[in-house]
């Protein structure tokens, strides 16, 4: 439950997280499926800025804990925010760029690459205004940023699993959101598109973007990760650094258990709309990508 | 082909069948991306109870079907966005109930005889009257203003109705939207062909669309272009060759979808880059 914003000081305690942005919070979350408890106790704020991964077994829950975090999943006990909002109140979806775990081909209606990568734009756009051309631009700069700009016509129904996998990714970068959520989006990748994935995202996470990622192996991706949450059994068994973690990429002013506030206010870039870092735009350049 | 214009009533049903073509295969291919094809055969169940209440009633029977069938889509968006589970179940008491209360209703209106349903069952085209024309145009100018306006939105809740709530789309309302407006294009599409064979129209020219086009956009268009062909050629053959225009229409609607699924096979097999899922 977001009060409605106070001008003077707020009872102690009472909106601690005012000051530091928080992409996701979950407090005492508790999630039933079919009435089979499912996840339990998490407890769970990501802040603006960091690189999460979610680690754990098939069926720990890591799916549904990132689906519940999107309010896509009702919790049974407990409370989810985002960007300081109750799910129901969120409003800026536009923030938000979600890449599930794999592509749903509806009802083999054929649609192309760039008509799936297109409708990443939806939370930009309004209804009565037609596409435009910053739409168009958005969409081709995704689709080269997964190297998929030559099969922009196909029909996705006719990619490989690997290949489907980056449509959602870009489809995901296309819409230029604050905050990426991936379900696993390495899982059948192939090692030189995971390398370049890594690039893109350093890129994006330099510029202030959130990541949350679930994923098995994190691969190339690993030197980004700032944060692990490992789940077992529907418990958060482990929060803090990555299992291999190597001190050295570990961003100041994040403590092991509970990160706060990174110390430099990166929430001040204006909503995002600006479109990706001249990095991650350089590392497309550089990266020679064969696929 | 003059004297199939020279005719008042083959003008008004001509018309007809060239809304009925556009309207039902547009409304379709949003309709079988969301995996829902047999949704046009529900509905029109539900539907036949509403034109019986007209009868009852004596109510323009189109009116009565368009809002039976409308409450009908909106009881199935509920069900079906309950729980997929026993989904099915309460979809098919929702058909029987809809076809046995038509039968039910019409014994009941003084006069009425099931006789009285077959035109709203099998269509009678050539039967549209000027003022029938009017209100089939307005709602078919109703139904592709509702999918202009809201398609982009309609198509990313087609495709994966998670993804459409992950980017703030009022699913919700959208799901409802749909169905309402596939009720509205099975009340449309009535008089062409009959509440038996409405689906038909939604479903087979996007199956025809499918096999060869690549992109949604362009399913689409291929669809609406079949089913014009079909609704038109429909008429035309049930002029000349005196037989029913439902049936006529169908039939060449399926047609259509095997040459399509041959002609579809060929063109995919000399394109060498694609793998085949
Ligand atoms: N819709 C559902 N109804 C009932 N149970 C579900 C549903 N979705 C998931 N579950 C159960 O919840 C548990 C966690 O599933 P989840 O998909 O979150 O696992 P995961 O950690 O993402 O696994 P994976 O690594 O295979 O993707 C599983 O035991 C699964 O059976
Ligand atoms: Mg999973």
């Amino acid at each position: 439950m977001t009060a409605p914003v106070a001008h003077d000081a707020p009872p102690d305690g009472a909106r601690k997280a005012a000051a530091v942005p928080t992409a996701f919070r979950m407090t005492a979350g508790r999630i039933s499926l079919d009435g089979r408890e499912i996840l339990r106790g998490i407890d769970l704020a990501i802040e603006e800025g960091e690189v999460v991964a979610v680690l754990g077994a098939n069926g720990s829950g890591k799916s549904t804990l990132i689906r519940a975090l999107l309010g896509l999943i009702p919790l049974s006990g407990g409370s989810t925010e985002l960007y300081g909002s109750a799910p129901a109140r969120f409003r800026q979806w536009w923030r938000i760029g979600y890449v599930p775990q794999r592509l749903s081909v509806g009802g083999g209606v054929p649609a192309t690459v760039r008509e799936v990568v297109a409708s990443g734009r939806i939370a930009r756009q309004s209804r009565f205004r037609p596409t435009s051309a910053a739409d168009r631009h958005a969409v081709s700069r995704a689709l080269a940023e997964v190297g998929l700009g030559d099969r922009a016509g196909d029909p996705v129904q006719t990619l490989s699993g690997g290949q489907q996998q980056r449509v959602l990714i870009a489809r995901a970068l296309a819409g230029e959101p604050d905050a990426f959520v991936m379900d696993e989006p390495t899982a059948g990748v192939d090692a030189a598109s995971q390398r370049h994935l890594a690039g893109t995202l350093s890129g994006l996470v330099r510029a202030g973007r959130t990541v949350l990622l679930v994923a098995h192996e994190l691969g190339p991706l690993e030197p980004l990760i700032t944060r692990a949450v490992v789940l077992k059994e529907g418990c958060v068994v482990h929060d803090g650094l990555p299992p291999h973690a190597v001190g050295a990429h570990a961003l100041p002013g994040h403590d092991h258990v509970h990160p706060h506030a990174p110390e430099a206010p990166q929430a001040a870039t204006g909503g995002g709309m600006s479109g990706w870092s001249d990095a991650a735009i350089g590392s497309r350049r550089t990266e020679n990508l064969d696929l | 082909m003059i004297e199939l214009f020279a005719l008042d009533f083959m003008r008004y049903a001509l018309a007809a069948a060239v809304l009925v073509g556009l309207t039902a295969p547009a409304v379709g291919t949003f309709i079988v991306q969301r995996r829902l094809a047999l949704l046009g055969d529900g509905i029109g169940h539900v539907a036949l109870t509403g034109v019986a209440l007209g009868f009852l009633t004596g109510t323009a029977p189109v009116l009565t079907a368009v809002v039976v069938a409308a409450l009908g889509a909106v009881a199935i968006e509920l069900v079906r966005a309950r729980g997929r589970t026993s989904g099915d179940v309460a979809l098919a008491l929702l058909f029987y109930g809809g076809l046995a209360g038509g039968v039910m209703l019409i014994y009941l209106t003084p006069g009425g005889s099931t006789a009285s349903l077959n035109t709203y069952l099998f269509g009678a085209i050539t039967s549209v009257t000027g003022a029938d024309l009017w209100v089939i145009a307005l709602l078919a100018v109703l139904v592709l203003g509702v999918l202009a306006v809201f398609g982009r939105e309609l198509f990313v809740l087609c495709q994966d109705e998670e993804v459409a709530r992950a980017a703030g789309l009022p699913t919700r309302f959208l799901g409802l939207l749909i169905a309402v407006v596939a009720a509205v294009t099975v009340v449309v599409a009535m008089r062409a062909v009959g509440l038996l064979l409405v689906s038909a129209l939604m479903v087979v020219p996007v199956a025809t669309g499918q096999q060869l086009a690549r992109s949604f956009r362009a399913t689409m268009a291929l669809a609406m272009l079949f089913g014009v062909l079909a609704t038109v050629g429909g008429l035309t053959s049930s002029f000349y060759l005196d037989v029913p225009s439902g049936a006529a229409i169908v039939l060449l609607a399926l047609a259509g979808f095997a040459v399509a699924l041959t002609v579809g096979r060929f063109v995919r097999r000399s394109r060498p880059r694609e793998s085949t899922i």
